[in-house]
């Protein structure tokens, strides 16, 4: 494993049944197929794709919040290392402070029926890392008051919060145990625009802060440029393509890249319809293409792409794609 | 030639919680062949205003007394508000006006097939024998690209991916050649590569079938690539409204200017995101006076919070409601 | 605190809106409930019920039974108290006394007759028949099992006249007074349903709870066994457990049987109700962040299902205790319950279903009334607390 690697993913694949059957195995979604990935200690990692990638399934596995069907996680920081597929639960344990998780919808992952205080709380007391009450309260302050929540409000009940602010909850509940390693989970797309910029902000000055590592999932490739340093992109549970982001976003290397770039709707009025489009429909993860999964809707498809699985390569230093005709 | 005319939209809903103002003196015209953008957050009242024009707001919905939606068909002039009956308001609700939604499962019927709804709508609102009905709609789902429209047109809504329903549900909105067609956030499901897609048939059908549309969606960029005119509305009020270029190139009223700034774009990568500061406010705690003065780095107190602004010309169709435009305003401090 | 609409009006008052921020789930529930003037009604109206019930005894005049019948009295018409007539004004309440007779003008059916100039003063707090509170008497089935304990023994009742008999609500066939035997039959009803409530609630719970916690294989089996009872059809269910109920047993034991069968047959929809709550709730973001925190079972259980449950189980059980009540009154009502000497609203309901009763003695129908407006009191306040458990119906719209 990479020395500067907080996450490391080898060959990690996860498979769900789909439904049960009486007969015979159940058909099986492959949320996500052979990945391999380094995520690099400190950094803003990105991870797009649209949906059906297996994007969040991935954020899910490095948190053990989902079943790794092959391969594996290693998770390293300053003080320990572990073997996520093959952890024991004192380890794990261990390590649910390291790792958390910011979600998507502010209203589903705040319980209705808890104060701000208790939510915020709830790590410190469930892993034991605070003794007493006010050792407790105190951190919950601290936190809060890091991400501008007003500690008057600690009081209430969720349903008195807008999106914004009970995003800022959220956050402030996933960094109050001060996890070394955060996924953010499509984290600003359930927000307004006005509000998503104020997020995003708050996300970036807190990584200064605390000098965490960030897995940044979304959807939004505008976000993402804006808001991390290496981006890695998906497409039916594989990865086709990682680079850091000035390189991605300048010189994208994969066809689906580069499709996806030009598919973001551009903000000048005078510059309409000079996209170049994807034809056809993400097909089903169930019965993924065989060959180069993106094979069916690559405008520069040839015959090999069908048969042949293409090979993960580097096309200059950080710049990986999997593609057979890329060229640097 | 106008063809819409909105004018001094009020709407209120009576709730448990009192009366919660949801649209507030909104006046646009809607020309012939025009793309009319109708950009917002949440709580903008943009939806609300659309459903106004089909009258499909709840039941619990108040309309101000002054407000009036006029539809200037080519015989004769409907006046919307007043259409009360089912059969009246046909006209509006699929005949010289269509609907397509967010998120198109909801709008087709779980167990009739495409087909069926497409022929049905058609046998409402057309003279065609139920023979032509069929043949034009499997035409229509051929010319929104849906390959094997025939096999389609004996489908499932469920039996479609997601583009595919946004696609058909374009072609049944289409079939009756409405003089109006309203799209609500139509691409905010849908992936970015469809999206894509969606649009451009969308921009190809406005060229064909010569109509108007009214596009509301919170997204500028698709706002950019798809409208003629736009309206920016904030918490029930239109805010700002003009060409697109103006509005997009040269915003003028301090919310637009905010919203353009805090949105990430791809051609600034290094450019620091710069949000709107605070939250938007519940539509419980509807702020007096200028309606964006809570979160308005230019607002002034005794001004902004007292009284609220008309809109205010710019010249050439621009116009934007901020007392910071007009003459009177101290431009030192 | 009208917590709600004071703060939705034009708040100033800071207190008041920090008040609102801050309620729990159980004071926004309250408040929100307080603001349905229907289930609010009902709410009332179920509660005096409840109470007449409690106090039957001490509320009725007579015995219930056929130890309350009035001989002189039978099939009379419901006397209203009146304070004044041809003869002159009287501060106390009077009614009329009666006389039976029957002769060849009559038919030979037995007819009252009101004497007018015999007026029969109404009197507060009059002691009559005995009643205990706490009256353990069962005969079950066996001698070792039966009991028989008297505590809490009185004799005052609220009103009664100074001779002969008052009957607000009439008398039935044999006399026994209507107005007694309707507030002991809401009470026979309000106990027989508590009971079946009480059986399904833990059955389901129990069995809801762990194929909803647990899932997967155990799921499956328990919601097919759930399934086979649920396809059991009551009637004839009850009639053949009509045919083996032996006739000597008491109506005490069969008041038991026939709740516990109630309860055995009604737990299956709750139990379902139950699980679909649980595995909706356990897919919940917040239930997954806390264990992503590496919470246990037992705190998700604690801290985030339970609280959760609680309001659905409550408003649950207010919504099913109306079936229950009006199962109870279906079967006495086929004879299969309950029947006419114990007095329930199925078996006073069973009295009306007589041509001679709906052309002659009208007023049977009374205990009709108050078991329509029993059930409907339920269901108003069943949907007043459904509607106003759901946090976010109009929050998040």
């Amino acid at each position: 494993m990479i020395e500067s690697s907080h996450i490391s993913v080898r060959n990690l694949s996860v498979h769900f049944p789909l439904g049960r059957q009486l007969f015979g195995k159940p058909p099986v979604v492959r949320a996500v197929d052979d990945v391999s990935l380094e995520i690099p200690k400190g950094s803003f990692f990105g991870l797009v794709g649209e949906s059906g990638s297996g994007k969040t399934t991935l954020g899910r596995a490095i948190l053990r919040a989902a079943p790794i069907t092959s391969g594996q996680i290693f998770y390293r920081d300053d003080e320990v290392e572990y073997d996520l597929g093959d952890i024991h639960k004192e380890q794990l344990k261990d390590y649910r402070p390291r790792a958390q998780l910011i979600f998507q919808d502010p209203y589903a992952a705040l319980s209705p029926r808890m104060t701000v205080r208790d939510i915020i709380a709830e790590p410190l007391e469930v892993m034991g890392i605070t003794n007493t009450r006010e050792e407790t309260d105190d951190r919950v302050r601290k936190i809060a008051s890091k991400c501008r929540l007003n500690l008057e409000h600690l009081r209430r009940f969720p349903h008195a919060f807008s999106g914004g602010q009970r995003q800022r909850i959220s956050i402030a509940r996933a960094l109050v145990c001060n996890p070394r390693f955060v996924v953010a989970d499509e984290s600003v797309a359930a927000l307004d625009v006005s509000i998503q910029a104020d997020i995003l902000n708050l996300l970036e000055s807190l990584r200064g802060e605390l000098q965490n590592t960030f897995l940044f999932i979304s959807h939004d490739l505008s976000v993402v440029a804006h808001i991390c340093d290496t981006v890695a992109v998906m497409y039916l549970g594989t990865l086709v393509e990682s680079a850091p982001t000035r390189s991605l976003f300048s010189n994208p290397g994969h066809p689906y890249t580069k499709a996806l770039l030009s598919a973001i709707p551009s903000l000048d009025p005078d510059v309409r319809g000079k996209a170049q489009k994807l034809e056809g429909e993400i097909p089903s993860p169930v019965t993924p293409p065989s060959g180069c999964k993106f094979h069916t809707r690559c405008p520069v498809v040839q015959q090999r792409c069908r048969s042949e699985i293409p090979q993960w390569r580097e096309l200059s230093t950080g710049h990986s794609v999997a593609c057979h005709f890329a060229e640097p | 030639m106008t063809l819409l005319t909105v004018e001094k939209l009020d709407l209120r809903f009576d709730t448990d919680e009192g009366r919660i103002t949801a649209v507030d003196d909104v006046s646009f015209t809607l020309d012939a062949g025009e793309v009319l953008g109708l950009v917002g957050e949440s709580g903008s009242g943009k939806s609300v205003t659309a459903k106004s024009l089909m009258q499909l707001n709840p039941s619990n919905a108040v309309y101000g007394s002054g407000s009036e939606i006029y539809l200037e068909l080519e015989r004769n002039v409907v006046d919307v508000l007043s259409l009360q009956s089912a059969r009246e308001l046909e006209i509006v609700r699929g005949g010289a006006v269509s609907m397509i939604f967010q998120e198109p499962m909801a709008s087709f019927a779980p167990a009739i097939t495409i087909g069926n709804q497409m022929v049905e709508q058609l046998l409402i609102h057309t003279a065609l024998s139920k023979k032509k009905a069929a043949d034009l709609s499997v035409e229509m789902l051929e010319r929104v690209g849906i390959s094997d429209a025939g096999k389609r047109f004996y489908q499932y809504a469920f039996e479609l991916s997601g583009g595919m329903r946004q696609r058909a549900m374009i072609a049944m909105a289409l079939s009756t050649k409405p003089k109006v067609l309203i799209a609500d956030e139509p691409t905010t499901a849908l992936d970015v590569t469809i999206q894509a897609q969606v649009l451009d048939l969308m921009k190809d059908l406005v060229a064909e079938f010569g109509m108007a549309i009214l596009f509301i969606t919170h997204d500028l960029s698709v706002i950019a690539q798809t409208a003629d005119r736009v309206a920016v509305m904030y918490l029930g009020r239109i805010l700002e409204t003009g060409t697109v270029r103006q509005v997009i190139q040269t915003p003028s009223h301090p919310y637009t200017q905010g919203l353009l700034n805090s949105l990430p774009k791809l051609a600034a990568i290094d450019e620091p995101l710069t949000p709107i500061a605070g939250d938007i406010p519940s539509p419980l705690e509807r702020p007096p006076g200028c309606v964006f003065h809570t979160r308005c780095p230019k607002a002034k107190p005794g001004v902004c919070d007292q009284s609220i602004p008309d809109l205010f010309a710019m010249g050439s169709g621009q116009a934007a409601a901020c007392f910071a435009l007009t003459q009177d305003w101290p431009s030192a401090n | 605190m009208d917590l709600l609409s004071r703060s939705k009006q034009k708040v100033t008052d800071q207190s008041l809106k920090e008040a609102y921020f801050t309620a729990s789930q159980t004071q926004l529930v309250r408040a929100r409930f307080k603001k349905n003037r229907a289930a609010m009604v009902a709410g009332w109206v179920l509660t005096l019920m409840i109470l007449a019930g409690f106090f039957s005894e001490f509320l009725s005049p007579y015995a219930p039974t056929m130890a309350g019948r009035d001989k002189q009295y039978e099939n009379g018409p419901p006397q209203m108290p009146k304070f004044w007539d041809e003869n002159g004004f009287s501060l106390q309440p009077f009614i009329y006394g009666t006389k039976r007779e029957r002769s060849i003008k009559t038919n030979f059916r037995w007819v009252i007759t009101v004497d007018r100039e015999d007026r029969r003063y109404v009197r507060l707090f009059v002691k009559g028949w005995k009643y205990s509170y706490i009256d353990l008497n069962w005969d079950l089935p066996g001698d070792a099992f039966d009991v028989n304990f008297k505590a809490l023994t009185f004799s005052t009742h609220l009103f009664g006249v100074d001779k002969g008999g008052i009957h607000l609500f009439g008398t039935d066939a044999s006399g026994k007074d209507i107005y007694s035997r309707t507030l002991r039959a809401i009470f026979t009803s309000l106990k027989c349903g508590a009971l079946g409530v009480f059986i399904a609630f833990v059955l389901a719970l129990i069995i809801g709870g762990i194929s909803g916690y647990y899932g997967g294989w155990i799921d499956s089996t328990l919601q097919m066994i759930t399934d086979a009872i649920r396809t059991v059809p009551p009637l004839p269910l009850f009639m053949a457990l009509a045919a083996f109920l032996p006739q000597e047993w008491s109506a005490e034991a069969v008041f038991f049987v026939i709740s516990s069968i109630l309860g055995l047959i009604g737990w299956p929809t709750l139990a379902r109700r139950i699980r679909t709550h649980l595995l909706s709730e356990r897919s919940q973001e917040y239930v997954l962040a806390a264990e992503l925190c590496g919470a246990s079972s037992s705190h998700i259980i604690r801290r985030h299902l339970l609280p959760s449950f609680t309001s659905y189980i409550i408003v649950d059980l207010m919504i099913t205790f109306p079936y229950m009540v009006r199962l109870e009154t279906a079967l006495s009502f086929i004879g299969l319950g309950l029947i006419d000497p114990v007095s329930s609203l199925g078996s006073m309901m069973q009295n009306v279903s007589k041509a001679d009763i709906l052309l002659n003695y009208q007023w049977y129908f009374i205990p009709v009334l108050f078991f329509i407006a029993f059930v409907l009191a339920f269901v108003f306040v069943g949907d007043g607390l459904r509607d106003a458990a759901d946090p976010y119906t109009d929050a998040r719209k």
